[in-house]
């Protein structure tokens, strides 16, 4: 859809400050230094909650308007111009926005919260929230460009902030290794950002969103299916696609909090919000679009084969979670039917997600910091409020109804059905291996029996941390009342256009019948294979080539060690050899002959005077010859 | 009056002159062998001079003995010198301006 | 006072500090000695500011003086800035002074006098003032020459073991640059006789009518000298060498801003003179770019000496420089002269906080550290900021210049963009791999005694950090000052950009 915003007034002129807050702590925080270190954490919390407080404020306005007049754009600066191309700090608020915002900012917030009790006994925790306020600032920025290059400046900068938290505890070398993973896979995604804005202005002669939006339809197939495809890689490098998504499950190395708000609710999403965003070209490329709905259904088959083998609860967890932004990406990759469930499922997913993440860390600050599943078991009676929450959100990912997953993920299996028969039976094996292993999850955490280490006493967490988890579980039983009449499809409509509906043979509720029973076979396989039988501290090493491949992560981090770092290595040091014996060895070696040369002749400097007069009558001699042979020739 | 008897006698005054500086070892004889050849030259000057009717060659015969003055003096001093210090006046032992 | 000789004295003010240097009474210690040269630094950074106020952004050449020098040759003592000369002009004036105060103390082992050390800093700004300035090819001609000495001095006097040889690769490699230019420069002489008068004024020159094959040859002329002074591949063996043996100091006042001379002379002589041998040589160029983009980057990626791997990682950033200038279009060309600055900017940062490293331990290799942010974070954390500014993170400022060159790449043909935006890849990954050696993991056991950063040393390296980031997101006062630079040495090279394949949308930008 168009992109026309009108300019901000009233009650909309303070959008800016809704980033402005959290950027403020950030800079606080960060260049306060130990002065803050006393009353830092409660500043990072409050920036947040008041930059949700002006979302909520600002949404309700935005509710009140007619449904055509809800975008409306900020001009803050000229950021940069040359020649006819012009970029803007602008910002672009309409519904779309309007969601993240409150998707960021309140479970931001939250996991602010939560944070001031988990990071209760680390030293630098007020560096933790100056950059926790830096990721929330940098997020907002991504979802309130109205440019595309407005947007890489957020992509970058949550990038940065990812790698600084999941860095965090940088004295232990995995961490930092992660780190830098996870800053170089997106790199590699920024790479479809950088040219994809370049042939947008290329193709455009602009780069905000209004203006693409304008004139999309007038492009040719080939460019709009060229630009598609290289904003498809920069979501795949930053919601973990196939082919990059090697670096989320290393990223879990991060606090526990980061996971939950950086790499399950927000940042990793800013994929879906990519694409959905640049539905005025995607909607134009048939071909771009199969691109997208391909990554979208590798990725959460493979997410959801790694997450069964993990016995990582966070690296279990990030397996769903790229399971589940597969089934974004799927959805938004079906065009106009697809992207208000892409950003429905998106915000429920924020929801539980976020919430089990938290409870995983709830769980680990019981245990000592254990992230081991095998070392876990029966923990409900430990944990009631971890358990009690956690488990609204496992039946909210399995899709049970009415918990909110039931309403988002069934859509999108019934979207892709009508859009393609094996499409839908994958997003459907999808389900119920979703099933299996977070049945295998919660079974090994919460049921079963005792299989803690020596001197752990597992605790419920503090209230800190248990109110977050109590208010994203409330979130994820009653997230689906979003679609109660259709409501987020029609809030999105101005944004992504007319929703077109699919019509299955089996009707909407045999889809869902279907899909229910799939799951039900996904859990009841998880009782037989896990909960029914005794769970061995030490996983078995004796398993079937399946399941070490799900252990290696599908092989993904082994192909790249093979493919490119292995050979790259080899070719770097054979670039260094090159550039100091044949670059450098020509000049220098130059530089040689020369003196080899002069060496040679300076013999001839014997100091003997007869040979100097031998050499002059030589000379003199031929000198004459030479003459004679001129004039007499 | 013909030039070339004189002409020829000093171009052989010049070739002793030549294959002495050539063959002989000794600094002394080197030295004379010099003076042979400046002479033989200034001969040849001399001798057009006088066949060409102008000064021009006389003139530039008194510089070349002016020329062989101040050499000598300078000449034998050095001989002298590396005579007393090296107790030999062959110019193959004094080989240390090389490279 | 619209006739003071502000440029003049902005080169007399150095000039007169490093003479009287040595001057001094003896009784005067070192330190007051230090101080006084840093006090004709800070002289000089507020006259640079002042041109920098009193500049019109669209007034053309500005505080332009002109007097007959050589009539026989028409040489003129001519100098006059426009946006990119000032720029330059600037950031000389501004990295001088903090060049100084972060190497306080690097002259005291050296082979001359501390004394001799501020004095050779203060020759060296003298003569790039008068470079960036010069509006007369002789006088450029002059002071392009001369600024290999003091650099010959401060690197073969003051710094590693292998300084000496270091210092000779350096003026050979520049020397050779030099006379072949000065070929050329004699060749414009000729050309400017043939047309009557003769006169070195790049206006008077800029007029001339030199026919294709002299043209290419004098272009050629001019290139070869500025692409080894703005090292492209192969001819960039010597930074790296420099860079080693050099005090951090002296490199960043070679790479932040003499080696910027280089990329300085094509958009000012190559593009204004030569416009058709420009056009001719764009492909090759335009290559040779692309290979120093990636070539460097990937050396960066392998090197464990911090000084060299920062060394490479300029000849991959002056492979975007020389990229942004040779496709012709205003994306690239006020990417490049944007990125001029920044670059200079974020090098500075980068040489002097590593430099601060490695003086704690006296080593420049990777392999010796490990874990250290445990014990500076201060330090650690500069590094990291100095480092994505190098990798051109958005919201630092060489972000605005390296995507506006890739645009102009890209703008050129969709090849050299695609190849060229690899370097932002190889760029995280070098800058991240000596960050994650050296500052992440256990803290080794030799690197406890590291200390944080002293406050003389915050005070010479934040305001370097803090207008990357002001000029980051708001680079529009450097922007608008660089803008008709650009579109004037466009249209002296006669390029016009190409107009958007979907047409009547122009305009939408303006919103």
């Amino acid at each position: 859809m168009h992109v026309t915003a009108v300019q901000t007034d009233g009650v909309f002129s303070i959008l800016w400050l809704v980033i402005a807050l959290p950027a403020l702590g950030a800079l606080v925080l960060l260049a306060g230094g130990k002065r803050t270190d006393k009353w830092g954490h409660w500043l990072g919390v409050a920036t947040v909650a008041a930059s949700f407080v002006l979302s909520l404020i600002l949404f309700f306005a935005l509710l009140g308007k007619d449904e055509g007049e809800r975008q409306y754009t900020q001009h803050l600066w000229n950021w940069f111009s040359a020649g006819s191309y012009s970029v803007n700090i602008d910002l672009l608020y309409d519904p779309l926005s309007a969601v993240f915002l409150l998707l960021i900012t309140g479970v931001g917030a939250l996991i602010h919260v939560y944070s001031v009790g988990y990071m209760e006994h680390d030293e630098r925790r007020r560096r933790f929230f100056g950059y926790l306020n830096l990721f929330v600032a940098s997020m907002l920025v991504l979802v309130l460009a109205a440019d595309y290059v407005g947007v890489f400046l957020g992509w970058e900068g949550v990038g940065l902030a990812s790698y600084l938290l999941i860095g965090f505890w940088q004295h232990k070398p995995s961490a930092a290794a992660a780190a830098k993973k996870a800053f170089v896979i997106n790199r590699v995604g920024d790479i479809g950002l950088s040219l994809g804005a370049s042939l947008i202005f290329v193709t455009f002669g602009s780069t905000s969103f209004a203006v693409v939006s304008a004139h999309a339809d007038k492009a040719s197939g080939a460019t709009l299916t060229a630009i598609g495809l290289l904003l498809l890689l920069a979501a795949c490098g930053k919601s973990a696609q196939f082919p990059l998504q090697t670096w989320l499950l290393d990223a879990m190395e991060g606090p526990t909090p980061v996971s939950a708000l950086i790499h399950a609710a927000t940042m990793v999403t800013a994929g879906v919000y990519l694409i959905v965003r640049s539905n005025f070209i995607f909607s134009l490329t048939e071909d771009a679009r199969t691109g997208v709905i391909i990554v979208g259904t590798i990725t959460l088959l493979m997410g959801a084969v790694i997450g069964c083998a993990k016995d990582d609860i966070k690296k279990a967890l990030a397996g769903s979670t790229m399971s589940q932004i597969g089934y974004m990406v799927l959805a938004a990759g079906l065009g106009p039917a697809g992207y208000a469930f892409a950003i429905f499922h998106l915000l429920t997913h924020g929801f539980f997600k976020a919430n089990m993440f938290l409870g995983a860390g709830s769980v680990m600050h019981g245990m000592d910091d254990d992230v081991n599943m095998r070392h876990y078991g029966a923990l409900r009676k430990a944990m009631p409020i971890t358990f009690a929450t956690f488990g609204i959100g496992y039946l909210a990912i399995l899709g049970v109804p009415p918990f909110a997953g039931f309403w988002s993920k069934d859509k999108i299996i019934e979207t892709a059905f009508g859009d393609n028969f094996l499409v839908g039976m994958c997003a459907l094996i999808g389900a119920g291996v979703t099933a299996f292993y977070m049945t295998r999850l919660m079974l090994l955490t919460f049921g079963t029996t005792k299989r803690w280490e020596k001197g752990v006493h597992p605790h419920e967490s503090p209230k800190v941390m248990t109110y977050p988890l109590i208010a994203l579980a409330v979130l994820s039983a009653g997230g689906g009342l979003l679609l109660a009449g259709d409501w987020i499809v029609d809030w999105l409509t101005p944004v992504v256009g007319e929703h077109e509906e699919h019509h299955l043979a089996v009707g909407a509720v045999g889809m869902s019948l279907i899909a229910l029973a799939v799951v039900a076979a996904g859990v009841a396989v998880a009782w037989f294979l896990v909960g029914k039988r005794p769970v061995p501290k030490e996983a078995p090493s004796k398993v079937s080539v399946f399941t070490r491949a799900a252990r290696a992560d599908l092989y993904g981090d082994a192909f790249n060690d093979e493919v490119i770092i292995k050979p790259g290595v080899v070719g770097i040091r054979g670039l260094a050899t090159v550039d100091r014996s044949v670059v450098d060895g020509l000049v220098e070696g130059l530089a040689v002959a020369l003196t080899a040369i002069s060496a040679t002749f300076r013999r001839v400097q014997n100091g003997l005077v007869r040979s100097y007069a031998l050499t002059l009558l030589g000379g003199a001699a031929l000198v004459l010859l030479t003459l004679l042979a001129v004039n007499f020739g | 009056m013909s030039v070339t008897p004189f002409i020829v006698l000093s171009a052989i005054l010049f070739t002793i002159g030549c294959v002495g500086v050539l063959t002989r070892r000794n600094a002394i004889v080197v030295f004379m062998c010099v003076e042979l050849m400046l002479n033989a030259s200034n001969l040849a000057l001399v001798t057009f001079s006088r066949a060409n009717g102008n000064l021009d060659g006389q003139i530039a015969a008194f510089f070349v003995m002016v020329v062989a003055a101040a050499e000598v003096v300078v000449g034998l001093a050095i001989i002298m010198t590396i005579f007393r210090s090296r107790r030999s006046a062959s110019v193959d032992d004094a080989s240390l301006l090389k490279y | 006072m619209s006739d003071f000789p502000w440029l003049t004295v902005m080169l007399v003010v150095p000039f007169l500090g490093a003479v009287a240097m040595p001057l001094l009474p003896k009784s005067l210690s070192v330190e007051n000695a230090k101080r006084f040269a840093l006090s004709v630094a800070g002289v000089e950074l507020v006259l640079g500011v002042i041109i920098g106020l009193k500049f019109h952004n669209d007034g053309g050449v500005q505080f332009t003086e002109n007097h007959e020098w050589i009539k026989a040759f028409g040489a003129h003592y001519a100098l006059g800035v426009e946006g990119l000369g000032l720029s330059l002009v600037l950031l000389t004036v501004i990295l001088t002074p903090i060049v100084m105060l972060a190497g306080w103390n690097d002259g005291d082992e050296g082979r001359w006098s501390p004394r001799a050390f501020f004095a050779w800093m203060l020759a060296l700004e003298a003569l790039a003032v008068g470079v960036f300035s010069a509006t007369d090819v002789f006088l450029f001609y002059v002071f392009f020459e001369a600024t290999l000495i003091p650099i010959y001095f401060l690197v073969g006097g003051y710094g590693g073991p292998k300084r000496a040889k270091a210092a000779v690769k350096f003026l050979l490699y520049n020397l050779f640059g030099g006379l072949v230019m000065l070929a050329a420069v004699i060749g414009l002489y000729v050309e400017s006789a043939k047309a009557g008068h003769p006169s070195y004024l790049i206006s008077d020159l800029a007029k001339l009518d030199i026919s294709t094959d002299v043209g290419r040859w004098l272009f050629l002329g001019f290139m070869v000298a500025f692409v080894v002074k703005a090292p492209l591949f192969p001819v960039h063996t010597w930074l790296p060498d420099t860079s080693e043996s050099a005090t951090p100091g002296t490199s960043v006042l070679l790479v932040s801003i003499l080696d910027k001379i280089g990329s300085f002379g094509m958009v000012r002589f190559c593009l204004s003179l030569f416009p058709e041998a420009s056009h001719w040589a764009t492909p090759a160029v335009v290559v040779l770019a692309i290979i120093s983009i990636i070539y460097g980057a990937l050396m960066a990626i392998g090197e464990d000496d911090i000084l060299r791997l920062i060394a490479y990682t300029s000849v991959s950033h002056f492979g975007f420089i020389v990229l942004g200038i040779f496709v012709l279009n205003s994306q690239g060309l006020q990417g490049s002269n944007l990125y001029m600055f920044n670059h200079g900017l974020s090098t500075a940062a980068l040489f002097l906080v590593a430099g601060y490293l490695i003086k704690r331990h006296g080593s420049a290799s990777i392999r010796d550290y490990a874990g250290v942010e445990k014990a500076a974070p201060l330090l650690a954390g500069f590094l990291l900021i100095s480092g994505l500014a190098v990798l051109s993170l958005p919201g630092l400022s060489p972000f605005v210049s390296e995507f506006l060159v890739i645009v102009g790449a890209f703008v050129y043909s969709p090849w050299a963009g695609a190849f060229a935006v690899t370097g932002i890849v190889l760029a995280a990954i070098y800058v991240l791999l000596m960050y994650q050696r050296t500052m992440t993991g256990p803290l080794r056991e030799d690197n406890a005694t590291i200390t944080d950063l002293n406050l003389r040393e915050k005070v010479a390296v934040v305001p370097v950090l803090l207008l990357m980031i002001i000029l980051g997101l708001f680079p529009k006062p450097l922007a608008d000052m660089l803008n008709p630079s650009t579109d004037h040495s466009l249209s002296q090279v006669g390029a016009k950009d190409p107009a958007p394949t979907v047409s009547d949308s122009a305009e939408g930008s303006a919103q």
